[in-house]
C-alpha cells in the first residue's frame, strides 16, 4: 500500500497520454461488458433448466413445422417417459410489434407436471386449467409490464389469426408464477396460454403443436428415450428429432447465427486492440523513465521490486479503465434487462468475474515485457544513458 | 580516525563490443570515517567508476571494496540493494528526482524500504528538507524549484535514511557558481557537523577546494593524493 502513491504518480506522469489510454480502455471494457453479458446469457440459455431430464421432440424438418397431437399417447408410451406436454409458439407482442413476448400455448396441468420449477398457488393452477381464455405470466414478465392477476390482456399474435380473422386475442391473467430457485427465477419471462382455447380459436394449424417436451423418470434414459421417440415416426411424413432441452434451447438461439463465435470474434478484436494500446503506452512509459527506475534501484529498490512496480502500474491502468468501463456497461445493462428478460442488469457478477480475470491476464501480458526490461536494467548503464 | 572505505587492488574492466577496456587498474585506497574526499581527473580516468564501486552500484572485476568492514564486492543482487538503502546516500549531477512527486515525497522514497509508518516517513522527510533549507518547499514539485533547490532536495533524499556515506557525482556540474558554492557549503556542513563521510567526483577545482582531501586519478590509477587544509 505504501507504494501505491508512487505507482499512481508514475501512471499519471503523462496525464494526457494516460487519460487517452484510459478512455480507450473504458470504451473497450464497456464493449466487453455488454458482449460478454450476451455471451454468458446465450451460454446459459439451456443451463438453467433441468437439462437431460427433459427431452424436446420437434419436427425433423424444422421446429416451425407442427407435429400432430395424435403423437401424444405414442410418446407417453415410451418407457422412461414420466409425463409429456406439448406447446405451440404463439408469436405474441403487446400493443406494438417491438414489445415481443415469449408466449406458448400449453396444456396447463401437463405444464405443471413437466416444469416443477414453476411455483404458483394451486388455486391459480386450477383457474388456469379451468379458464379457457386464461393465461399465466412469469414474474419477470408481469413486473416488466406491471400486469396483474385478474387483468384482461389484449395480445397480438404475428402468426395466428383467430377464426374471425383478427390477430388480436384477449386473455385473462389468472396467475403469476415464479421460479423455485434463483436460476428458475431468471427464466420467468414466459407467458403460457391455455392450449384448448387457442387450438379452437385459431384459424389454421388446429390439432398440432410445435414441440413435445417429455419429462423423464431418470436422466440416464435421455439418449435411449430420444432414440425410441424418433424411431416411432421414421419414414412417416412427421419424422421427429428429439434432443435434450438444453441442446434445443441453444439451437433455438443459434437460429440467428453462431452468437458465441460472433461475440468472441469481436471480443478478440477488442482485446487485441487493448493489448497493442496499453502495451505501447507501458513500453513508452518505461522507456522514458529508465533513469528514474535506475535511481530507484540506486536508492535500494531491488530488481524484483522495480519489476513489480511496473506490473502494478500496468494493473492499475487496466484496472481503472476496466472498472469504469464495466460500471458503465452495468448501467447500460440495466437498460437492456427488459430486452433480455433479465431480472437486473445483464452485466452481472459472472461478467464482472470475466472482466477481473481479463484484467489480470492483460496486465501480465502487457506489463511483463516492460517490467522485465526494468528488472534487467543495469544501474550504471541506465544512469550513463547507455 | 578509523577507516570507513578500504579498497585493495581494485580493477574494473568493461566489455564494449569485442573489446575489453580496463577502467581501473589495481587501485588501493583508504578513506577514513568523516572524511570529505574529492575525486578528480580527466574524462575516462575512472572517477565515476570508482564512485559507483564505492556506492555498491557496480561490481569490480577484481579486488576488494570494504565499507565499514563489510566486503560489498561479495554482495550481489538484493543484498547489495539492501546494503545501499541502509548505508549510502547518492547525489547526482542532474538531481534525478521523480518529476511527478512533490519534494517531500521524493525525499521519502528511500524510507519506503524501511518499516517506518507513513507518519514517521513524512516527519523524517520534512526534517531532512529543513536540514537542506527547504522546509517550506515540501509540497512543490521539482519543476517548481530552481536547479539549486532541486539539488538540495536530492541531498535531503540522500540524507533521510541517515547513511554514513554520501557519494556525489558532479553535484554542482549543472549549477551556476553561486548556487554551486551554496550546495558545496551544505555538503561541507553535513561533513563537519553531522560527520557524514563524503566522496565527491568533480571536474571543478573550485568545488574540490571544499573537500578535505583531493585524489587525482588518471588512466585508472591513483596518481595524486593531496590533503586540503583550506
Amino acid at each position: 500500500m505504501k507504494y501505491f502513491r508512487l505507482v499512481l504518480a508514475a501512471l499519471f506522469a503523462k496525464k494526457i497520454r494516460t487519460t487517452l489510454t484510459l478512455l480507450s480502455l473504458v470504451m473497450a471494457y464497456l464493449l466487453f461488458g455488454l458482449l460478454q453479458a450476451v455471451n454468458v446469457l446465450f451460454n446459459s440459455a439451456g443451463d438453467s433448466f433441468s437439462g437431460a431430464t427433459r427431452i424436446v421432440t420437434q419436427s425433423r424438418v424444422s421446429f416451425t413445422q407442427s407435429l400432430p397431437l395424435r403423437m401424444l399417447p405414442q410418446i407417453e408410451s415410451v418407457k422412461g417417459v414420466q409425463r409429456v406436454m406439448y406447446q405451440q409458439w404463439f408469436g405474441a407482442y403487446y400493443q406494438e410489434p417491438r414489445n415481443q413476448l415469449v408466449a406458448f400455448a400449453v396444456d396447463p396441468l401437463r405444464l405443471k407436471d413437466v416444469y416443477p420449477e414453476w411455483k404458483m398457488p394451486d388455486a391459480q393452477w386450477q383457474k388456469f386449467a379451468s379458464t379457457r381464455t386464461g393465461i399465466i405470466l412469469g414474474r419477470q414478465l408481469a413486473d416488466r409490464f406491471n400486469f396483474k392477476v385478474g387483468q384482461q390482456l389484449p395480445m397480438n399474435s404475428n402468426i395466428f389469426p383467430k377464426n374471425d380473422g383478427s390477430k388480436l386475442w384477449t386473455f385473462e391473467v389468472v396467475g403469476i408464477y415464479d421460479g423455485k430457485d434463483a436460476d428458475a427465477q431468471r427464466q420467468t419471462g414466459v407467458m403460457y396460454i391455455n392450449f384448448d382455447y387457442f387450438d379452437e380459436a385459431r384459424q389454421f394449424g388446429k390439432g398440432g403443436a410445435g414441440i413435445y417436451i417429455s419429462k423423464l423418470a431418470q436422466a440416464d434414459d435421455a439418449e435411449r428415450v430420444a432414440r425410441e421417440i424418433d424411431a416411432m415416426s421414421i419414414n412417416s411424413p412427421e419424422e421427429t428429432k428429439s434432443q435434450s432441452e438444453k441442446e434445443f434451447n441453444l439451437n433455438f438461439v443459434r437460429q440467428i447465427g453462431d452468437i458465441n463465435l460472433i461475440v468472441n470474434a469481436i471480443l478478440g478484436a477488442v482485446f487485441f486492440t487493448i493489448l497493442l494500446l496499453t502495451g505501447n503506452t507501458m513500453a513508452q512509459a518505461v522507456r522514458e523513465r529508465i533513469p528514474q527506475l535506475a535511481v530507484l534501484k540506486t536508492l535500494g529498490f531491488t530488481d524484483s521490486s522495480v519489476m513489480w512496480l511496473i506490473l502494478a502500474e500496468t494493473l492499475l491502468l487496466i484496472g481503472i479503465g476496466a472498472a469504469l468501463g464495466m460500471a458503465l456497461a452495468t448501467v447500460v445493462g440495466f437498460g437492456l434487462a427488459g430486452f433480455f428478460q433479465a431480472a437486473g442488469s445483464i452485466v452481472d457478477a459472472r461478467v464482472w468475474a470475466y472482466a477481473a480475470g481479463s484484467v489480470l491476464v492483460l496486465a501480465l501480458v502487457v506489463g511483463l515485457p516492460p517490467a522485465w526490461r526494468a528488472k534487467r536494467l543495469k544501474i550504471v548503464d541506465a544512469l550513463a544513458g547507455r | 580516525m578509523s577507516s570507513l572505505i578500504e579498497i585493495k587492488n581494485l580493477s574494473k574492466s568493461y566489455v564494449r563490443g569485442k573489446q575489453s577496456i580496463e577502467v581501473l587498474h589495481e587501485l588501493s585506497l583508504s578513506i577514513p570515517k568523516g572524511d570529505f574526499v574529492a575525486l578528480m581527473g580527466p574524462s575516462g580516468s575512472g572517477k565515476t567508476t570508482l564512485l559507483n564501486l564505492i556506492g555498491g552500484l557496480d561490481q569490480p572485476t577484481r579486488g576488494e571494496v570494504s565499507i565499514d568492514g563489510k566486503r560489498i564486492d561479495q554482495l550481489s543482487g538484493n543484498a547489495l540493494a539492501a546494503w545501499r538503502a541502509r548505508n549510502v546516500g547518492f547525489v547526482f549531477q542532474f538531481y534525478n528526482l521523480m518529476p511527478e512527486l512533490t519534494a517531500e515525497r521524493n525525499v521519502e522514497l528511500p524510507l519506503l524500504l524501511t518499516g517506518l509508518s507513513a507518519a514517521n516517513r513524512g516527519k523524517r522527510a520534512r526534517i531532512a528538507l529543513e536540514i537542506v533549507g527547504l522546509g517550506d518547499r515540501g509540497r512543490h514539485k521539482p519543476k517548481e524549484l530552481s536547479g539549486g533547490q532541486e539539488q538540495r532536495v536530492a541531498i535531503a533524499r540522500a540524507l533521510v535514511a541517515d547513511p554514513t556515506l554520501l557519494v556525489c557525482d558532479e553535484p554542482t556540474g549543472d549549477l551556476d557558481r553561486k548556487t554551486a558554492d551554496e550546495i558545496l557549503r551544505l555538503l561541507q556542513t553535513l561533513n563537519t557537523e553531522q560527520g557524514k563521510t563524503i566522496v565527491m567526483v568533480t571536474h571543478d577545482p573550485k568545488a574540490a577546494e571544499y573537500a578535505k582531501r583531493i585524489l587525482h586519478l588518471d588512466k585508472g590509477q591513483l596518481v595524486d593524493d593531496v590533503s586540503n587544509k583550506g
